[in-house]
């Protein structure tokens, strides 16, 4: 299947080298987007993160021993595994920007989406959403409410994209053209070592434009195809490695797989 | 054994023409006057008067610097006038005494208002008149009675989702899903 192209391409490039997995991204993500803290946070399988921080090792002792923290988002897939599944629609990749979305009230909670993303980006509501006395004044109104049963996944903050292009309007500017860092989600924003870098990774006056081309920049299981609008960059060997798990595919982060 | 009823009209026109008007009556006319209940603004507020006054719009209803939409005035804006009585309506007296001497924002029907997951923009639609979307208030001296949907508590008045894509369609604008919804 042919990977749908626009003229905007909304993509985040993560610096693997500069994050210190300190979980800023998902804690702002979890304000930004109304998460609400759950009841028993320790059940992993529950739990709601979008923007999720996974530790990699490179499973070596001693001096040799080497951590690195990758920072997970929903990778915006040029051609997503979980939009043909979806049998009533409620998750399409049809805006220009390329950003996969996903309506909360249409979705049936089957999670045919979830068992087809390879990237495990998406949650399911297992209870309606409690928020501690007090923390439901201090909701945001950039994400809707989402009731048990349905499943969300991160959305890049897309209506900070609709409050951009609402400022470039005010402003005089083009909504379709925006400048870069005019409109950013809240992980790249809050992201204290500069590690996530957000901007259209198809405009050469946005920083991604290179960062997303360099030598070391790889995607997430790039053999699948699924072509996704999330990069990676790491200067050290075996993190790109891990990043297509060992597979060889001849890109830079690929190597033989791995005995 | 019982004994077979015997009717004779039974096969007639009559007793369907009876059902069918029994039932447009009740399909268009009862269940909607169940279903919507009818509420009244809390201050009989008068758009006339004030466009009489000279005001504009957006002297009112105006776009802060990001772009987005104040949509309705709050007391402060209000009170620039009405801090004190300068009127003989009643209605003005009611809303000085009630509200703004008191420090309480007027809690305003909103006609058109929308659920949480839905995003518009004022800005993008700033070339449209307000009367394409919005009930026309601008001359109104009393304000139309708001309907409220007694199951799902929206209004009767406000914008449905057929209306948008229709006109996105017709407009050639892009009917994504996250185009309007979040």
């Amino acid at each position: 299947m042919k990977a749908k192209e626009f003229n905007i391409k909304w993509g985040m490039v993560i610096d693997l080298d500069k994050c210190t997995g300190c979980g800023a991204c998902m804690t702002a993500c979890q304000v930004e987007n109304n998460i609400a803290p759950m009841v028993d946070a320790s059940n992993k399988l529950r739990t709601l993160s979008w923007m999720l921080v996974y530790e990699l090792s490179n499973k070596k002792s001693g001096a040799e021993a080497e951590v690195a923290y990758l920072p997970r988002p929903c990778m915006q897939c040029g051609n997503p595994a979980c939009v043909p599944v979806c049998p009533v629609i409620a998750t399409d990749k049809n805006e220009e920007g390329g950003i996969v979305s996903q309506i909360y009230p249409r979705c049936i909670g089957c999670r045919y989406c979830m068992a087809a993303c390879p990237y495990h980006a998406r949650y399911f509501n297992w209870e309606d959403p409690i928020f501690p006395k007090g923390m439901e004044k201090a909701l945001s109104p950039n994400t809707s409410a989402r009731p048990r049963g349905v499943v969300e996944k991160c959305n890049f903050c897309h209506t900070r994209l609709m409050k951009a292009k609402d400022k470039a309007r005010q402003d005089g500017g083009n909504p379709e053209a925006l400048a870069d860092g005019a409109y950013m989600p809240a992980c790249a924003e809050i992201c204290p070592t500069g590690a996530i870098s957000f901007g259209d990774v198809k405009n050469k006056e946005h920083k991604v434009f290179e960062l997303a081309q360099g030598k070391d920049a790889y995607r997430l299981l790039e053999k699948l195809g699924l072509n996704p609008q999330v990069y990676y960059v790491s200067k050290r060997e075996w993190v790109r490695k891990l990043g297509d798990n060992y597979a060889a595919t001849g890109k830079p982060g690929a190597a033989k797989k791995h005995s | 054994m019982e004994e077979k009823k015997q009717c004779k009209g039974c096969g007639g026109a009559l007793p369907f023409v009876i059902g069918f008007v029994a039932a447009v009556i009740a399909g268009w006319v009862l269940f909607p006057n169940l279903l919507y209940s009818k509420k009244v603004q809390p201050i009989r507020f008068s758009h006339k008067i004030h466009q009489e006054q000279g005001m504009e719009c957006s002297g009112c209803h105006a776009f802060r610097d990001d772009g987005s939409y104040a949509g309705l005035p709050n007391n402060d804006k209000c009170m620039e006038c009405h801090s004190d009585v300068v009127g003989s309506d009643p209605a003005e007296k009611l809303y000085v005494e009630e509200y703004a001497k008191k420090g309480k924002e007027v809690p305003w029907l909103i006609y058109q208002y929308q659920p949480d997951n839905v995003i518009f923009s004022h800005k993008a639609h700033e070339s449209f008149e307000c009367k394409s979307c919005h009930l026309e208030l601008e001359k109104s001296d009393t304000p139309p009675v708001y309907y409220e949907n007694r199951l799902s508590g929206y209004s009767k008045q406000t914008m449905k989702m057929w209306q948008c894509e229709r006109c996105h369609a017709e407009n050639g604008v892009s009917n994504a899903c996250h185009v309007c919804h979040k």
